[in-house]
């Protein structure tokens, strides 16, 4: 017994191991430049070509090099070089292939050709599978179990190497974006624009079907629309006009690709031990990947052979103040190491960073009133208890935008009636009949519609008599002006997040400040601010649009609006009555249908929706990528795009198609002004908000500027790890009182009840 | 005893088929393959052609009971549920839907779920069993009223509030462990001291409570009487005479639940950052991974089935005139 209370003490000690008790990190880390942060999701996939989800570009953007980035300071958002030595050359052709001047029209470019030259001399991070034996041939090509025994990560290999980075490893991974046995977020958009791209991934299933087992050997097979010059040099040629082409190069679907890595992984055993390219990346960015276990920690080493890239020099006016610059020229990265830590609960999370064990932190809800100080002009701050420990707050305006849509196919709320020739009728599913897109009362009839009719399913069997495009559009206006995003950003997200007066958030190209930006269907310009509009005015549209005071001035039954929505629960009730009341103040109901997400996906995908809730996150910050959201030929219905509503107004159509390839330009700001009037106009969503990124940080965490485009941010920052220590130990050293008086308390008790069972026993003898 | 072991053993299999047959029917009422893929492929730019491939490459592309386009036993093999479900009966539980070794994965996160669960259970049952024999031992006193009205305290509070409240008062207050996080042999050590105290304390409320009426039931039978008149103490009484009696009824509730140790715990996991097996099949109905699902399922039952074996069998080591036959 005295022997294992003497292990268990000793256990303990060793446990403790000279640090602060409550330090979750090993005390080899103690005075390190090291980086802990905290991951609430574990990332599904880390292959560049099957990743698409910002958990996942949280360790990807920092592992893989594409050939540009995201300036870290300059706003708007601009891309410059990261792999490539320069900017990439656009040579525009027409169908033979002839060259053409940079102001050709558009319809006169049949091919667009991306030439991109790479920094020479760029190397891999170190990997087992460029590791090479005394010959120069790979030494890892043909393990046998017996040599994959003990093996469960890529460090657990004896020896590995690295190689230069090649332009054939970029154009290798543009191949693997047609790759037959990879899950591929973007194929179906490459395609469209990669030459050849949609016969090639043709050609790679027969290739595969035909040898199901054997490694698909991606070089045996030419992709026409990509091309080695040489080792530095490679062009893509795409089909037409695309400027915004040079956004998805800086994303890691872009990134070179070794054919070693893939062929090392595509090795037998390996796959059992979780060793594919999809959980053990194989990148050239300034870290590597040296530690995954998604279940509790992943590790970020820096990158020893990455010296390609310095910290910038230049930013906007205020940088150098703000002490921005003042690594400027340094090599990156400037830490060590990053350490991500899952946290699936916020208290924790938050209750670490305020221990300083992390470097940073976003806000929950609950921590909110904690940790930020609004003033009475509206300006937020971190709260005295934040500033006494050096904690900074950073803000930024997130590139989505959160909306209310209303389904284009809907008679009461949609916008056209002969939708259904143009648009496929919906599938009839089980599911589905027992709903009726039409509103309907409580005691079954339905708004909107003559008495006694009956009520059909689906947006292509609905009532011509009953559908009005400009009844439904005053509708539209009406609650539009009814729902008050200021009081919902207030009320539900702490104020973070501004009301959108259009889809096109702001440092997005086509964002207009002030008076010019308003959405004058639900705003006036009054004090130099914009201010919605007056209930009475939307009473006055919802009588225009036949439902005087909320009832159908033809059947006479109250206006029921139905909302489609996830949502559910204690913890979105509140929302949901307040939206509720909303729609009391123009005497509509709104019924909330709430349901689970893949029914509630179906129904978005066959229009059987009237209004939604949704959401978008840009891929890239170019206009197009957020009014496309609303062009007609995305619809959800028909077209299995992104535009969920349905929206299909034809001028807005041809002025999409006109804007989308055109450079930024007043001329393409003009064509957006007309497009966002279409959309005030017509008023397919409610435009909802921008949500607000809130980010605190510790006074020993540098170099951080809010970047919602750079995924790459990690290798710019820098910590003052003897400034953490200190800060720690003063934060956080063990208070041994309550310890001391528990076991006083215990020996007490222990002692007490001894006594009282000899007094018992001593009684019962006598 | 053998040949009873046999028998349950056999008793288990159409147990397991029944309750992946019925996973499999739970699975596929609510999650068709379409929104599988939809839900791996994520929301943005999803062709139908990605979701067809998708559904292809994990075999998600076969009917799900019964092929009648197949020939002979194809019918039934070529099936979602012949191709996801036998392998599980050799234990090959096979890949995520997102590409992981199941089995791996299970085995990883196996130990971590133990270190949290198996010192929970044994401290926990050496306290609850002692604070219920001490209410024993002073009953119909105020101590032992003061102990009940604890119980009852104790039973009403959430665990939720255990969590939250050990963490604040234990981690962010007095600084004495951290607040959450894990890490391998000896450094755990550190990391799973305040999950355990929360978990010790959650239960003390029902399970010494339940202990305590045990004894109760026990103390007032003649054996227990004739051992005070045989002039023994009543510390003796207790636990060389009552506590042996009472086993079969603590062993009923106890080694049923030893082998479901190995599942960890939902709530404790994911405040504590433990990589446990506690989120593993939430995570996987989340994220709609079936393979994850039916192997968790699969492995909950078997385990269950061992505990109810292990519990017969402890009955023969405590009480002798039990036979299993």
């Amino acid at each position: 017994m005295k022997r294992l209370v003497a292990y268990l003490l000793f256990a303990l000690l060793a446990a403790c191991d000279g640090q602060l008790w409550n330090n979750p990190y090993p005390a080899s880390d103690a005075g390190r430049s090291i980086l802990y942060t905290a991951f609430t999701e574990r990332p599904k996939h880390l292959d560049p070509a099957q990743a698409y989800s910002e958990n996942e570009y949280e360790f990807l953007a920092n592992i893989y090099a594409p050939p540009l980035q995201y300036h870290y300071f300059k706003r708007p958002y601009q891309l410059v070089p990261l792999a490539a030595s320069e900017m990439p050359v656009v040579i525009y052709q027409d169908r033979l292939h002839h060259p053409l001047p940079d102001t050709a029209p558009t319809d006169k470019i049949a091919y667009s050709v991306y030439e991109i030259h790479i920094k020479p001399g760029m190397r891999y991070q170190p990997h087992p599978a460029f590791a090479t034996d005394g010959q120069g041939k790979p030494e890892y090509d043909h393990l046998t179990p017996d040599e994959l025994r003990g093996i469960h990560a890529p460090g657990d290999f004896p020896h590995s190497g690295t190689r230069i980075v090649k332009s054939a490893d970029y154009v290798n991974q543009i191949k693997r974006l047609a790759h037959p046995q990879l899950h591929l977020p973007i194929y179906g958009v490459m395609s469209e624009y990669i030459v050849g791209l949609k016969d090639y991934a043709a050609t790679l299933q027969q290739a595969l079907q035909k040898h199901p087992d054997d490694f698909l050997d991606l070089d045996a097979y030419p992709l026409p629309g990509v091309q080695v010059v040489n080792d530095t040099t490679y062009r893509i040629t795409i089909k037409g006009k695309y400027p915004q082409f040079a956004y998805w190069l800086a994303m890691p679907f872009f990134a070179p690709m070794p054919r070693e890595a893939e062929r090392f992984y595509a090795q037998a055993g390996m796959k059992q031990r979780n060793l594919t390219l999809d959980w053990w990346p194989v990148g050239s960015g300034p870290f590597y990947l040296s530690e995954n276990d998604p279940n509790r920690r992943m590790v970020l080493s820096k990158n020893p052979y990455y010296d390609s890239e310095r910290y910038p020099v230049t930013g906007e006016p205020g940088d150098v103040q703000a002490g921005l610059l003042a690594d400027a020229g340094l090599s990156l990265p400037l830490t060590d190491k990053v350490v991500f830590t899952l946290e699936k609960e916020t208290i924790p999370y938050w209750n670490k960073f305020l221990q300083g064990y992390y470097d940073a932190s976003g806000i929950s809800s609950d921590s909110f009133d904690q940790a930020v100080q609004v003033s009475v002009g509206g300006e937020t701050s971190v709260s005295q208890d934040m500033r006494e420990k050096g904690i900074t707050l950073s803000t930024s305006v997130a590139t989505s935008t959160m909306y209310t849509g209303f389904n284009w196919l809907d008679p009461v709320v949609g916008g056209v009636c002969e939708n259904s020739k143009s648009a496929p009728s919906p599938q009839p599913s089980d599911e589905t009949s027992n709903h009726s897109t039409k509103p309907s009362t409580n005691d079954g009839k339905v708004a909107g519609y003559p008495e006694g009719e009956s009520v059909a399913r689906g947006p292509s069997k609905r009532s011509d008599s009953s559908c009005n495009p400009e009844r439904a559009r005053k509708l539209r206006q009406a609650i539009s002006i009814a729902v008050d995003f200021e009081e919902f950003v207030s009320i539900f997200a702490n104020g973070r997040g501004i009301a959108a007066q259009s889809p096109i958030p702001p440092g997005i190209f086509g964002y207009r400040e002030g008076r010019a930006g308003i959405n004058p269907v639900v705003y006036d310009w009054v004090d130099g601010q914009p201010r919605r509009k007056p209930i009475s005015q939307a009473k006055r549209l919802l009588a225009e649009a036949g439902y005087p005071d909320g009832v159908d001035e033809k059947t006479h039954q109250p206006l029921v609006i139905n909302l489609d929505t996830t949502a559910s629960g204690v913890g979105n009730k509140s929302r949901l009555d307040w939206l509720r009341k909303q729609f009391d103040k123009i005497n509509v109901q709104l019924v909330v249908r709430s349901t689970d997400y893949n029914r509630f996906q179906d129904k978005i995908r066959r229009g059987d929706t009237q209004m939604f809730y949704y959401g978008w996150n840009a891929d890239y910050p170019d206009p197009e990528n957020f009014l496309f959201l609303l062009n007609g030929a995305q619809a959800k219905v028909g077209g299995d795009g992104e535009n969920a509503a349905n929206y299909n107004n034809p001028e807005y159509n041809r002025l999409f198609e006109e804007m989308k390839n055109m450079e930024n330009s007043p001329e393409r700001q003009l064509i957006i002004d007309r497009m966002l009037e279409i959309l005030h106009e017509d008023s397919p969503w409610l435009w909802g908000y921008h949500p607000k990124n809130y980010v605190l940080q510790h006074g020993w965490l540098h170099n951080v500027k809010p970047n919602v485009m750079a995924n790459n941010k990690l290798k710019y920052w820098r910590v003052d790890a003897r400034q953490r220590d200190l800060f720690r130990a003063r934060w956080n050293q063990p208070q041994l009182l309550p310890l001391w008086l528990v076991t006083i308390a215990l020996l007490s008790f222990g002692l007490w009840m001894w006594r009282a069972l000899r007094l018992r026993e001593e009684a019962r003898s006598l | 005893m053998i040949a009873y072991l046999i028998r349950r053993i056999a008793y288990a299999i159409p147990i397991l088929i029944g309750v992946n047959l019925l996973t499999f029917a739970l699975f596929f009422v609510v999650n068709t393959p379409d929104d599988m893929a939809r839900m791996q492929l994520g929301i943005k730019r999803v062709t139908p052609e990605a979701i067809a491939r998708w559904e292809q490459q994990h075999g998600y592309d076969k009917p799900r009971l019964f092929n009648s386009a197949a020939n002979g036993a194809d019918k039934i093999t070529d099936t979602i549920f012949w191709q996801k479900s036998v392998s599980m009966f050799v234990l090959d539980f096979g890949y995520s839907d997102d590409g992981r070794n199941i089995s791996r994965e299970i085995a990883t996160r196996m130990g971590p779920s133990l270190a949290i669960a198996l010192p929970t259970f044994l401290i926990g049952l050496l306290i609850y069993v002692s604070f219920a024999l001490v209410m024993t031992l002073f009953r119909a006193s105020a101590l032992d009223t003061a102990g009940v009205a604890l119980c009852v305290v104790l039973m009403s509070i959430s665990g939720l509030f255990y969590i939250i409240g050990g963490q604040f008062l234990i981690s962010r207050l007095w600084h004495l462990v951290p607040i959450s996080g894990y890490a391998g042999g000896m450094d755990s050590i550190k990391f799973v001291v305040l999950p355990v105290i929360i978990g010790v304390i959650g239960g003390i409320g029902a399970s010494s409570r339940w202990y305590r009426t045990i004894f109760l039931e026990e103390i007032g039978k003649d054996y227990v009487r004739t051992a005070r008149a045989k002039g023994l103490s009543e510390l003796r009484v207790l636990f060389s005479h009552v506590l042996k009696n009472a086993m079969i009824p603590i062993l009923t509730g106890v080694v049923v639940v030893i082998p479901l140790l190995f599942m960890g715990s939902l709530l404790t996991e994911s405040f504590f950052g433990i990589p446990g097996l506690g989120s593993y099949t939430i995570d996987a109905i989340n994220a709609q991974d079936f393979s994850v699902v039916r192997a968790m399922v699969f492995l909950g039952s078997l385990l269950y089935i061992a505990g109810l074996i292990l519990t017969d069998i402890s009955y023969t080591v405590v009480d002798p005139r039990v036979r299993l036959s």
